[in-house]
């Protein structure tokens, strides 16, 4: 009938929605020269201080890097990335040592403010420790000596490599070696700076652990790294949510995470993933590679990955767990949206040593606009895993008819007595949900968001309450046209 | 007058369903359209609610004073029409309560009015929970996910009766129900039936009529309506079939 909107146009007006986050910051930057030589690493180490054995570690990793070649098995297309056209370090030339919140740059708290992520009100509201990284220096730190009494360390990763050598000596890079691929030894030579974390024998930390990064100046790489280690019996969640501005200008962004469990701990890592995905046209965005690992190196240990990832030009990221404890236990929920031109291949690795170990996957893809969103996941079971089991679940949810859903899934068993199962299917939102809806006095834009957001809920449910919110909301812009 | 459909013709896909299609529902009023397979009862449904695919090629749809061929079908049902769906949909992972409260927020949102408080929300589903005797758990699974066909439809008036329309449309709520459960939805149709407010209640068996009585009948036929009467209509439909009507279609 004439008043009937055709289908596709209101998908493609409800999933053209803009990015609502693009402002930028202007702080001073204290920026190396462009280009990646074996000076700029030196330079990068010199600017932290870093004791020797931490540049001869970049240094490695650099000469490494030299020697392999960018991977191109993804179903991934960019233009090539020009290594020697990045910015490898940029900090904010105050560095501050603050131990109250009237001590921040007005300026970046203002930032945090128009993201509705005060840190203000986290504090108060959520008790949430927050470690705010913008462009690669950690500014703020909150709730440290809370945590300081129960023996927790949460500190930027300079300053771990300052206060505690002998924890960083022994951890970094045994669950991500930095020959593990391209982007990691890349990481592990120009890394800026990230978090870690300690969580002592038997203890249960009392908040989450919340890192909030933000990518703020142009032709800025963005080089974080993440270690966490739970020692024997303890437990720990953290959140990771990110925010960038608008650029023109493709900004690469290659983070590395470890996670170490020990007997009988367990470690919830979660994330909202909400950088600048580039215009409509498809023109600008981060290009975002990942390496995301932990290692259940304990027996009954256990470490579960959860995300949200709507943002992004480019997206290449496969959390992933080694579970080498008996009885350890790997989990990765996980919900990615694509939009417009995005383009996400993301996924897990489940790697089985250990014997009685489990791992789930559940991976919820939601493709809109021109997209192309794609599950690329390895589930291995080694010899000696016996008894070990593994379910997987891909589900792939299209909105209109120009955007691609592809899953690829690796298998291999060693062993007789293990199970592998994996599940996938692929649905459109259907006319009949949306008129259903409708009919009901729900625009098609709400009913959108209200169908996605029970597609996802299984993983949604995952988060920590207050995350979830946000996550919603979050699917909500990334898939409505009602901002811009 | 509540709904006035004046010389109505719409088609799907360029075949012509409905045929100068006349139809007037005052308020207070319920009319049973009656009819057999394919003659384009659930059109008409479509095409009053608004359903996308239904064109409307001539004629016009009045509801409540106001021309709504054009309107988009949210907007028609937050100005109070309400389709009982003769086969619900499912909504995987949003729950009834969540979808219940967004409808009735957005009709709220339409009609200038705050959002319903969680108390006041609350109450009202126990309430209408009760009058169409859906058990609690219900409303806390996915939207029709898991429901038998009676749960299915009663959940339908349980819709109904949360978001007070002036014009409901039943579209073969009784097809696929046991007696029990179509004597409980026509019990929740019933103490709906108010003086501002009409329904049209599709069906293709005279069952459901005694128990929700008509003050008048239509029998439809090849997309118009060829014979209107009182409720005892429904009864000479059901004792002579509809081949009579066929008969005397083809005889004009």
């Amino acid at each position: 009938m004439a008043e009937g909107k055709d289908h596709n146009n209101i998908l493609d007006e409800v999933t053209s929605g803009e990015y609502k986050y693009g402002f930028y910051t202007d702080i001073e930057m204290d920026t190396a020269p462009k280009g990646l030589t074996e000076d700029t690493i030196r330079f990068i180490s010199a600017k932290k201080n870093e004791p020797e054995w931490m540049l001869e570690f970049r240094l490695k990793a650099f000469k490494y890097w030299l020697t392999i070649a960018e991977p191109n098995w993804a179903h991934l297309h960019h233009p090539p990335i020009d290594y020697q056209d990045i910015i490898y370090y940029a900090a904010p030339k105050k560095k501050p040592s603050l131990s109250s919140l009237d001590e921040v740059d007005p300026e970046l708290l203002d930032t945090f403010n128009k993201l509705g992520i005060s840190l203000e009100e986290q504090k108060v509201l959520a008790g949430v420790a927050v470690d705010a990284v913008i462009d690669s220096v950690s500014v703020k730190t909150t709730f440290t000596e809370t945590l300081s009494k129960k023996g927790i360390i949460f500190c930027s990763f300079s300053e771990a490599v300052r206060e505690h050598p002998e924890l960083v000596k022994k951890h970094m890079g045994s669950v991500v070696p930095y020959r593990d691929n391209y982007f990691a030894a890349l990481n592990s030579a120009v890394f800026s700076d990230g978090s870690f974390c300690y969580i002592p024998k038997g203890v249960r930390c009392p908040v989450e652990l919340s890192t909030y990064f933000r990518i703020n100046a142009a032709n800025t790489g963005q080089f974080e790294r993440t270690l966490i280690v739970a020692d024997e019996g303890s437990y720990v969640s953290y959140l990771e949510g990110c925010t960038a501005p608008q650029r023109d200008e493709n900004q690469l962004h290659a983070a590395i995470v470890e996670i170490v469990a020990e007997h009988n701990a367990e470690v919830k890592y979660s994330t909202v993933q909400n950088w600048y995905p580039g215009d409509k046209e498809g023109k600008g965005g981060i290009y975002n590679f990942v390496t995301k690992r932990g290692l259940c190196r304990g027996n009954h240990s256990k470490i579960s990955w959860t995300q949200v990832e709507t943002g992004s030009a480019i997206t290449w990221k496969y959390p992933s767990c080694v579970l080498k404890g008996d009885n350890s236990i790997g989990e990765f929920y996980s919900v990615a949206v694509t939009n417009n031109y995005q383009q996400a291949d993301t996924g897990s690795k489940m790697i089985h040593l250990g014997k009685n170990t489990k791992s789930t996957i559940i991976s919820k893809g939601i493709s809109a606009g021109h997209s192309n969103n794609s599950y690329r996941g390895m589930v291995r079971v080694a010899k000696k895993a016996t008894n070990s089991r593994n379910f997987s679940q891909c589900d792939s949810l299209l909105l209109g008819d120009k955007c691609g859903a592809h899953t690829f899934p690796y298998i291999t068993t060693g062993n007789e007595s293990s199970i592998v199962e994996h599940e996938a299917t692929t649905s459109k939102i259907s006319e009949d949900q949306l008129f259903y809806c409708q009919q009901r006095g729900i625009d098609s834009e709400k009913a959108i968001s209200l169908i996605v957001n029970g597609y996802a809920k299984e993983v949604l449910n995952k988060l920590p309450m207050e995350f979830a919110v946000e996550a919603q909301k979050l699917l909500a812009i990334t898939l409505e046209g009602s901002v811009g | 007058m509540l709904l006035d459909i004046k010389n109505l013709h719409v088609s799907i896909n360029g075949k012509e369903i409905l045929k100068a299609f006349n139809l007037t529902v005052n308020k207070g009023e319920v009319h049973a359209i009656m009819g057999p397979n394919g003659t384009g009862k659930s059109t008409l449904a479509a095409a009053i609610t608004g359903r996308e695919g239904y064109e409307i090629t001539q004629g016009e749809i009045w509801f409540n004073g106001e021309l709504i061929n054009d309107m988009s079908p949210d907007e028609r049902a937050n100005k109070g029409i309400f389709l009982s769906f003769q086969y619900p949909v499912e909504i995987p992972g949003v729950s009834m309560t969540n979808f219940m409260r967004t409808a009735l927020n957005a009709k709220r949102e339409f009609n200038n009015q705050p959002p319903v408080s969680a108390s006041d929300f609350l109450k009202k589903m126990e309430e209408m929970k009760n009058l169409v005797e859906i058990h609690s758990k219900l409303t806390n699974r996915s939207v029709n996910e898991g429901f038998s066909g009676g749960e299915k439809k009663k959940n339908e008036i349980f819709q109904m009766a949360m978001l007070e329309p002036t014009m409901a449309i039943l579209d073969e709520t009784d097809s696929g129900l046991d007696i029990d459960a179509l004597k409980v939805v026509a019990k929740g149709v019933n103490a709906l039936r108010a003086d501002d407010n009409g329904f049209v209640v599709i069906t293709h068996y005279q069952r459901l009529l005694d128990f929700i009585v008509p003050d008048f009948v239509h029998v439809m036929y090849d997309g118009s309506i060829v014979k209107s009467g009182g409720k005892e209509l429904a009864l000479e439909l059901e004792a002579n079939g509809y081949e009579w009507i066929k008969e005397a279609v083809a005889e004009k």
